[in-house]
């Protein structure tokens, strides 16, 4: 049974001249338990918008988004966010994290709307992202790749299903890229989570046996691509 | 534990806005409840500034400036009341009153007021069940046939002046001290030091009212004149408003010369309703402190929504749901609010023990700063509600966030 199933999904935009654009029509995807997918979308293919869909972040105007079980397209604002917390992680290409928290407690925040905090699983993810010293320290105080590694550790604290990658080695050199995503990669296996990630960087979907263009599934983007 | 986390976060980036917000309220609610346990407590410990009399008569003049000259050492001696008037009192009018004890007053020690009295005055409670105790030594020597220069001191006369037990002085004539002023010859000695009773008697050095009396240096002819007389009316309820009418009228109507304080009680009521006017316009510039104070609390947080909205989209994104977004809000303004409630009870603090010092100094009457009273309770139950009632309002914005809109950092 797939862990995450979409059909006829269907997302526009207003544009500031009135005017609808469609950035999604997805008639059907699909994702398996613990499978690694890759997904190619230049960028405005609607890469963001589609793990923003999935995420229960943004609601699609049409069509189903099955995550264990549950239609995320019709859920209420709550019970989205409950999804979100208990079934899935996101890496996002900036990070996005809490500047004022240090690298624990941002990982900490990222388990504690699912169930109790839990400060040994944290420093668990912390020590086995090879951050064991930089706990105490604040995102401003770490490296981009520490920074991105703190961001994988707090992906994963909820001990999601789904782990939603987009562009998450972009704001990276190669090496740390490389590295990044090889840790993405092993610590989603380890948990038995599924991994989405969406990038535009050859070198990353070159990694991935499983590999798709966007376009192949987003009718919208073939679109934008003529 | 995670929201407490996101409030501590936030209190600490914002540690400066938080702590003037926090101070504000401080101010205010200390305010608030300074005003109004100092005016609870000296209302109270002034009524009960009657060391258990229940009347007074005296020379004629202001029933109030007689109260305080005669009970609280305060003020000028309205005059004298004539010899014969006083015997007259005495022998005439028994049946209205249990004790009637004469005072005389017009010397001091270093502005310390020297009263003359009876012996008797030490038999009555100043207070229900507490009467005049030694701290150390005894009594005067007063008796029909002798009196000795001996005095009785109050716990504070004997603190600030040094002096104890065998120490001899030499009064000064007039009620307040001019220095270079030469005293008196007479050379009294310090028999007693009463316990410290939180009355304006601590500030007193009583003496045989026949010293005052007969000091070197007063007329003769004025003798046997007294400053006033404290009566304890009948325990009788029917009795005693029969006994303080009655003088009432022979004195205050019958008479051109002598003015009879039906309560003491009373007069000191008319003396806080005076002031009252002054409480009430402190209590509404507390209250406007508070109201500001509270404003301050919103503004301060309101003002942080812009740069918080990230924050909370990230926390959106991580699960977060809007209810405990907006938890944080009202939950941390709240806590603005019993930071400053924390504040206000040091500001409180602070205002009640200076005040306490300076009415124990100036007029021996004493407040009890510890002493809980209801407003300590809903001041800060109060304060605290009205800064999660503020919250309200930032908190529906920070309910509102667009997580897809914010999550992006904006430059």
């Amino acid at each position: 049974m797939s862990l995450l199933k979409i059909r006829q999904l269907i997302k526009s935009y207003k544009a500031p001249e009135g005017v609808r654009h469609t950035v999604l029509e997805v008639p059907e995807f699909s994702l398996e338990a613990g499978q690694q997918l890759a997904l190619r979308g230049a960028s405005g293919t609607g890469k963001t918008t589609f793990l923003n869909c999935i995420a229960g972040i943004l609601r699609p105007d049409a069509g189903d988004i099955e995550l264990a079980g549950q239609n995320i397209a019709i859920a209420s604002e709550s019970q989205r966010d409950e999804l979100r917390a208990q079934h899935i992680g996101y890496i996002f290409q900036t990070f996005n994290l809490l500047q004022g928290y240090t690298c624990l407690e941002n990982v900490l925040l990222g388990m504690s709307f699912s169930g109790p905090a839990n400060t040994q699983q944290a420093t668990a993810l912390l020590n086995r992202v090879g951050l064991a010293d930089r706990m105490d320290y604040r995102p401003g105080e770490l490296s981009v790749g520490q920074q991105q590694r703190v961001a994988v550790a707090r992906a994963l604290a909820n001990r999601p299903n789904l782990v939603l990658a987009d562009e998450p080695t972009g704001n990276l050199d190669p090496q740390n890229a490389q590295e990044a995503l090889q840790l993405i990669r092993e610590v989603c296996r380890e948990n038995t989570a599924a991994l989405l990630l969406v990038s535009h960087d050859q070198g990353v979907l070159d990694q991935f046996e499983d590999c798709h263009d966007l376009a192949e599934i987003n009718k919208a983007a073939k679109e934008v691509a003529k | 534990m995670t929201i407490w986390m996101i409030i501590r976060n936030s209190l600490r980036h914002h540690a400066l806005s938080t702590g003037i917000t926090a101070v504000s309220i401080g101010l205010g609610c200390g305010l608030l409840m300074s005003v109004w346990v100092v005016n609870f407590q000296t209302q109270r410990a002034f009524k009960n500034v009657t060391g258990g009399f229940d009347s007074i008569l005296g020379p004629r003049g202001s029933q109030l400036q007689l109260v305080l000259n005669s009970l609280f050492h305060m003020d000028s001696s309205p005059g004298l009341v004539k010899a014969f008037d006083y015997r007259l009192f005495r022998e005439k009018y028994k049946r209205f009153y249990n004790r009637a004890v004469p005072i005389a007053v017009g010397d001091n020690l270093k502005g310390y007021r020297i009263v003359g009295t009876t012996l008797e005055l030490f038999e009555v409670e100043h207070s229900p069940g507490q009467k005049y105790e030694l701290a150390a030594g005894e009594k005067f020597i007063q008796n029909a046939t002798q009196w000795n220069k001996e005095a009785v001191i109050g716990h504070t006369v004997a603190a600030q002046l040094g002096l104890g037990i065998n120490d001899t002085f030499q009064p000064y004539h007039g009620l307040n001290f001019t220095e270079g002023q030469m005293p008196h010859k007479d050379i009294y000695s310090v028999t007693g030091i009463l316990k410290p009773s939180g009355t304006p008697a601590d500030r007193v050095i009583w003496i045989p009212i026949e010293g005052l009396q007969q000091m070197d240096g007063h007329d003769p002819r004025f003798a046997g004149d007294v400053s006033a007389v404290l009566i304890q009316m009948s325990d009788n309820t029917t009795a005693r408003a029969f006994g303080m009418n009655s003088l009432d009228s022979i004195y205050n109507k019958g008479t051109d010369h002598l003015t009879f304080v039906k309560s003491n009680e009373d007069v000191v009521a008319r003396l806080f309703d005076q002031f009252a006017w002054a409480e009430s316009v402190l209590r509404w510039v507390a209250y406007l402190v508070a109201v500001v104070a509270a404003a301050g609390v919103l503004a301060s947080i309101y003002n942080t929504m812009n740069e918080r909205r990230r924050e909370f989209a990230i926390l959106r994104a991580l699960g977060a749901r809007r209810s405990t977004i907006f938890s944080v809000i009202v939950l941390e303004s709240a806590t603005i609010a019993a930071l400053g409630v924390l504040i206000g009870f040091a500001v409180y603090a602070i205002i009640l023990l200076a005040a306490e010092g300076t009415l124990r100094n100036e007029i021996g009457v004493s407040l009890h700063p510890m002493e809980p009273h209801k407003v300590m309770l809903i001041v800060p139950v109060v304060m605290v509600a009205f800064g999660a009632l503020v919250g309200i309002i930032p908190a529906a914005k920070a309910y509102g966030t667009d997580v897809a809109k914010n999550l992006t950092p904006q430059s």
